[in-house]
């Protein structure tokens, strides 16, 4: 177990630098120079842009820039802004609203995918179960802005079930309808993900047995099904969490959520490059971190895993 | 508790205690794309208490659907479309799953085919012989578990119930699923093929446990297997299906000396565990094999593949950064001489399969040496490498795995012969069509896809391919071992036949010892590795020299059965 | 051939019941032996392909995604048939916002240009960007993938790990960081665009090629082609590929819907397509400031954005059905 883990943990250091030297060989040393890149359309003053060649170290070589780059993230030292905030400051201050965003989606759609999941792949073929699957293929088809807009609208607006925009304290009830809205894509696929491995397992040699050993149906379908179906689901749960993370910049935008979403959006259209940088990198590094988390349940859920 | 339900006719015979699993005119049908399909038509079994009862038949002969149907298992689109099942005088043809739940496990338990398959990977064996019991309404601590696990012979059975089911080996998940089928008691096992997935030795072991428990317990056994050596080595009585139809049925011995159906006559005549005697091909039929044998004295030195001192070292990686060898096949030496069959016998990890791959050039040899005609098979370039190639092909064992889906035959067949560049487009399909015809094979045949074939037909085809280069060697790969036994006699019989006529020599890989005396000249048998044995075939079946050869041959299905040789 | 029972045979360990047991015999008449392996009727020929198509024929699912698709494909390349509108030349502010008129079925955008006119003339970039990015991951990703399942070892490693570098950066991320460079935030066009999809998207198939080819790559009728003489690559072309294909083909499908969601979130976020070509996306975006007065500016492009990605799904999906591998061995 332990040396499954080690080896799962070595082999996501070169996922992380090769993504973190990937986004910063993409943005600070393709042809161009570099402040441009930075500043953007606008041009900087040359004041900030001696500051950011100083910032960046980009007199250095590009490889030793590098390292001072990745020695920044390390030490919590991402730089500022262009207005002079330090740039780990806006983080910690909405990177936890993001996060609380992105678990309570996570929960929405692990939780709601497997149930309706299972429910359906236990009943292949009947009403409930093509009704679900019709669904689940609308909500991947419909874009994410369009449906969030219209739950905006419906439940907000229409039903004010609850506030369309949400305030700057971001609380847990206000967060729900966003929350929502950004699991619906994943719940789809966790649920389709479910259904199919449901189906698949129902029909293994050893449910069969379970049955034959005079278990009930219900207890066949918890301990032998169910539990064999979560090992493909808890993969795509750990990888969608960086994702929903990510994910988050529209959601964000259209309930008016002040996260990393927004923040990055905003740095986005102002053209400010290193902010970009630095909430792209947080964001990997909450990848690579949820990956390793997978890996732990998956070696909880598949004994094979753990010899292996 | 259910006497009330007692039967009439049950009170006709004084003598016969009631039945306790009771079939009559079960009719058995699968709702398919093309409409209902009739798996089981009109069968009728009778177990008494205690009583072993053997179905045997070909796949697709709906025995184990029978049995399924018995336990209330029967897959989602199979239903019983009529008849009856009595047991212990209880209708339960369509008894309620509550009354199926409480039946299963404590009055009628299960014992699966596939041990690799029937345990629940991510739960310890411990847990899944809990679970049965406690679902039984039996006592379920620690101990309860390890006693039912030693029982079936499992040693050390409390460390053991820790454990995985990957950790355990083939032999042992089998004994862990015969604990769980026998754990509650039940009257009534169903022994659905319970070792066909093992090694021989490993089976015989198995099935004396099963025999020896069931006997000490007084459980019925209904025991489904294709073998019928097998079934008359271990039932009392003897039910053959075919076609979804029960053809005979009697008391085991009888039904292997006096076949009456002409379906069960030629299923004893091709029994290999039953035949005694090598295959003759067409030709020799009627020349004495003396004659042959004394020809390959004579021409001793003509050994066309001549195998010295071969190893094969495998790396494993083992703690981080370290890696141990394992030795795969260790120090093995034999010949083949031209035209005859040489026969490499080994159970599951003996190396034979390796031996073959290293013949066909697949594998490199760690050390020593393969001689073809002579030719150190390392010492070629790639181009001599090429050129070897035409002279050894191989003949592999699943029937669905050795032809591309996506060809058909005629492109299967053509395609060494396109590679080879051999002939223009036109001779090439005269030779595919010759081809069909020496596989016995229509020429219609050609447009077919695999999928459209069945398993004796497609091995006929992967024949057909590795004739197709005119090659000296022809290595079997447990090339008839997943083929039903009628088809296997006939693959062999083909076989038998190419030989003469083409004067083919085989090395013929297999774990079935019944096949081997059926086909080979000559006997090597591998055991970890290790030549432990070679000699000839009637040598070694006669006269083994080695403990591990006559365990072996011990443990032949129904070799105690076997018919003397003016019979077979 | 009955054999004679002169002999008896030696019996070990045989079980003889105490009870009588009746020697039963089906009538021959009843149960008649057929050929042992006789060969196929004379039936037409079915490959697999020729069966997954009987298969998806039938398949309502298929039918309706398929005729879908068409439609689509048939306003993207002859758009001018559907309206006699221009969707950028006739935009009047007059009409900004209007609703339903003669000859404007849908109505107007807040620029007052012909909402039916935009939709169907959005069509093509759309449809383009999905198709060559599709096309564009299923080469390279499928060649990674294939490669890197069917040689194993050290290169299976190095690809692996490489794909892993690519799927950490969720798809809009990757083309946020993308369309910071001067190059591209300059030059946003259709095939930018294509690029920067496929340059974040390729992972995904590459894993699935890997695993489908794995999956093939011992089977014996590849050993079968390697001891015929077929080197490794041909084996990996002639044999190993083909029978990869099924899955690849079912992601590949879906792919191209999603690609084409992903193009118009980048337009919806402003960093897709430049506004000046038209697109589903852009329009959904231009539609979200007057979301309140005009919903149907939005409506309308998002309904043709989501059918289009619905059937191209479901289209997937139905694949899935009719190629599934498992389905197949038999």
């Amino acid at each position: 177990m332990a040396r499954f883990l080690l080896r799962r943990f070595l082999q996501l250091i070169p996922v992380f630098l090769g993504a973190t030297l990937l986004i910063y060989f993409l943005v600070f040393s393709l042809p161009g120079d570099a402040t441009a890149a930075i500043c953007g359309e606008k041009g900087c003053t040359p004041a900030v842009e001696a500051a950011l060649r100083e910032q960046y170290n980009l007199d250095q070589p590009f490889w030793v820039q590098y390292f001072l780059y990745l020695k920044g993230i390390f030490t919590f030292d991402l730089g500022t802004n262009f207005a002079g905030q330090p740039i780990t400051d806006i983080l910690a201050r909405v990177f936890p609203t993001t996060a609380r965003l992105a678990i309570m989606a996570l929960v929405f759609e692990a939780v709601f995918g497997i149930v309706i999941g299972l429910i359906a792949g236990l009943k292949k073929g009947k009403l409930f179960d093509s009704t679900v699957l019709v669904f689940s293929l609308v909500v991947i088809a419909v874009p994410i802005f369009v449906l969030g807009f219209l739950m905006q609208f419906v439940v907000g607006v229409k039903l004010e079930w609850a506030n369309p925009t949400v305030s700057g304290d971001a609380t847990f009830t206000e967060l729900i309808l966003p929350a929502l809205v950004l699991g619906l894509v994943s719940f789809a696929y966790v649920l389709r993900l479910t259904r199919t491995a449901v189906i698949e397992n129902s029909g293994a040699d050893y449910v069969r047995t379970a049955t034959a050993k005079g278990l009930s149906s219900r207890r066949v379908v918890m301990v032998h099904v169910l539990r064999n179906s979560m090992i493909p689901v808890v993969t795509f749960l750990g990888a969608d969490l960086g994702a929903l993370m990510g994910g988050a910049i529209v959601t964000e935008g259209i309930f008016n959520v002040n996260g990393v979403g927004n923040t990055l959006y905003r740095a986005v259209l102002n053209g400010e490059a290193p902010v970009v940088v630095s909430i792209v990198t947080v964001l990997i590094v909450v990848f690579v971190l949820a990956n390793l988390l997978v890996d732990l349940l998956y070696a909880w859920l598949d004994p094979r895993i753990r010899y292996a | 508790m259910n006497g009330e339900t007692m039967t009439k006719e049950t009170t006709d015979e004084a003598a016969m205690p009631r039945p306790l699993l009771e079939l009559r005119d079960l009719a058995i049908s699968f709702k398919t794309g093309n409409g209902d399909v009739d798996a089981v038509r009109k069968a009728n079994l009778t177990i008494l208490p205690g009583e072993t009862v053997a179905i045997v038949g070909e796949s697709g002969s709906g025995k184990s659907t029978t049995a399924l149907a018995a336990i209330g298992l029967l897959p989602r689109n199979g239903r019983v479309a009529g008849g009856t099942m009595l047991f212990d005088g209880e209708d339960i043809t369509h008894a309620s799953e509550k009354r199926m739940i409480e039946l299963r496990g404590s009055s009628i338990g299960m014992v699966p085919q596939d041990p690799m398959s029937n345990l629940n990977p991510v739960w310890n064996i411990g847990f899944q012989v809990k679970e049965t019991l406690r679902a039984n309404a039996l006592p379920h601590q620690k101990k309860d578990v390890a006693k039912v696990l030693t029982e079936a012979g499992l040693p050390r059975a409390e460390e053991r119930a820790n454990q995985y089911p990957h950790e355990f080996s083939g032999g042992m998940r089998q004994r862990a699923l015969i604990a769980i089928g026998l754990s509650c008691r039940p009257r009534l096992l169903i022994a659905d093929e319970p070792t066909s997935a093992l090694d021989v030795t490993v089976q015989r072991q198995i099935l004396d446990h099963l025999d020896t428990m069931t006997t000490d317990l007084g459980t019925a056994v209904l025991l489904i297997t294709h073998d019928l050596g097998l079934a008359a080595e271990r039932a009392h009585k003897v039910v053959v299906m075919y076609k979804g139809q029960v053809v005979e049925a009697g008391p085991a011995v009888e039904l292997l000396t006096n076949p009456r159906h002409p379906y069960t006559q030629r299923l004893v005549s091709s029994a290999p565990s039953l035949a005694s005697r090598r295959i003759e091909s067409a030709k020799e039929r009627g020349q004495a094999s003396d004659e042959v044998l004394a020809n390959e004295e004579s021409t001793g030195s003509d050994d066309v593949i001549e195998v010295r001192n071969l190893v094969k070292n495998y790396k494993i990686r083992g703690e981080l950064g370290k890696s141990t060898e394992f030795r795969a096949v260790d120090d093995v030496s034999f010949s083949i001489k031209r035209g005859t069959t040489t026969a490499v016998v080994g159970e599951s990890g003996s190396g034979k399969s390796t031996v073959a791959k290293m013949v066909l050039g697949l594998e490199d040899a760690s050390e020593g040496s393969i001689l073809f005609d002579g030719v150190d098979l390392t010492s070629l370039s790639r181009k001599e490498m090429f050129a070897f190639r035409r002279r050894v092909q191989p003949i592999f064992q699943d029937p669905f795995g050795s032809l591309d889906p996506m060809y058909n035959i005629f492109r299967t067949i053509e395609e060494p012969l396109r590679v080879h560049r051999i002939g223009n487009a036109k001779e090439r399909e005269k030779k595919v069509r010759a081809l069909l015809d020496q596989v016995a094979l229509p020429a219609s045949m050609m447009q077919r896809f695999p999928n459209e074939l069945s398993g004796g037909q497609r091995q006929r085809v992967a024949i057909a391919r590795a004739l197709a280069l005119d090659p000296e060697v022809v290595i079997c790969d447990e090339a008839v071992s997943a083929l039903d036994v009628l088809v296997q006699a006939q693959v062999l019989n083909l076989l038998a036949d190419l030989q003469t006529e083409l004067g083919l020599s085989y090395l013929f890989i297999t774990h079935d010892l019944a096949v081997v005396r059926q086909i080979a000249d000559h006997v090597c048998v591998m055991e970890k590795g290790q030549l432990v044995e070679s000699g000839s075939t009637d040598d070694v079946f006669d006269a083994p020299q080695t403990e591990y050869t006559r365990s072996l041959l011990d443990a032949i299905p129904g070799a105690g059965l076997m018919l003397p040789p003016e019979v077979a | 051939m009955p054999e004679n029972t002169k002999n008896m045979p030696t019996v070990r360990g045989a079980k003889i019941s105490k009870y009588p047991i009746e020697h039963f015999v089906a009538d021959p008449e009843d149960t008649p032996i057929q050929a042992t392996d006789s060969a196929v009727s004379t039936e037409a020929p079915v490959s697999l392909w020729l069966e997954a198509w009987r298969n998806l024929r039938t398949q309502p699912l298929f039918l309706i995604s398929a005729f879908l698709i068409l439609a689509v494909i048939f306003v993207a390349l002859f758009p001018g048939l559907f309206t006699n509108e221009q969707p950028n030349a006739q935009c009047m502010l007059a009409n900004s916002d209007g609703g339903p008129a003669p000859g404007h079925p849908l109505g107007f955008t807040q620029q007052g240009c012909d909402i039916l006119a935009r939709v169907m003339y959005g069509t093509q970039s759309s449809l383009t960007i999905g198709l060559f990015a599709t096309l564009s991951i299923v080469v390279f990703g499928g060649t990674i993938g294939a490669v890197s399942g069917f040689f194993g070892g050290w290169v299976d490693a190095v690809l692996a790990r490489l794909g892993d570098i690519f799927f950490a950066l969720p798809l809009i991320l990757g083309a946020i960081v993308v369309v910071q460079i001067p190059f591209f935030r300059e030059n946003r066009n259709v095939w930018t665009i294509v690029l920067i999809l496929a340059a974040f998207g390729w992972p995904q198939i590459a894993r699935i090629t890997r695993a489908a080819v794995i999956e093939v790559r011992d089977a014996d009728f590849v050993i079968a082609a390697r001891s015929l003489g077929v080197s490794r690559t041909g084996a990996l072309v002639r044999h190993v590929i083909p029978n990869s294909l099924a899955p690849v083909i079912v992601i590949a499908t879906i792919s191209l819907g999603v690609f084409i969601v992903a193009e118009s979130t980048l337009s919806y976020l402003g960093i897709g397509l430049p506004p000046d070509v038209m697109s589903w996306g852009n329009d959904i975006f231009s539609a979200k400031s007057s979301l309140r007065s005009n919903p149907m500016a939005l409506f309308w492009p998002a309904l043709a954005l989501s059918l289009t990605v619905l059937s191209f799904i479901m289209l997937g999906d139905a694949l899935q059905d009719a190629l599934d591998p498992k389905a197949r061995k038999r």
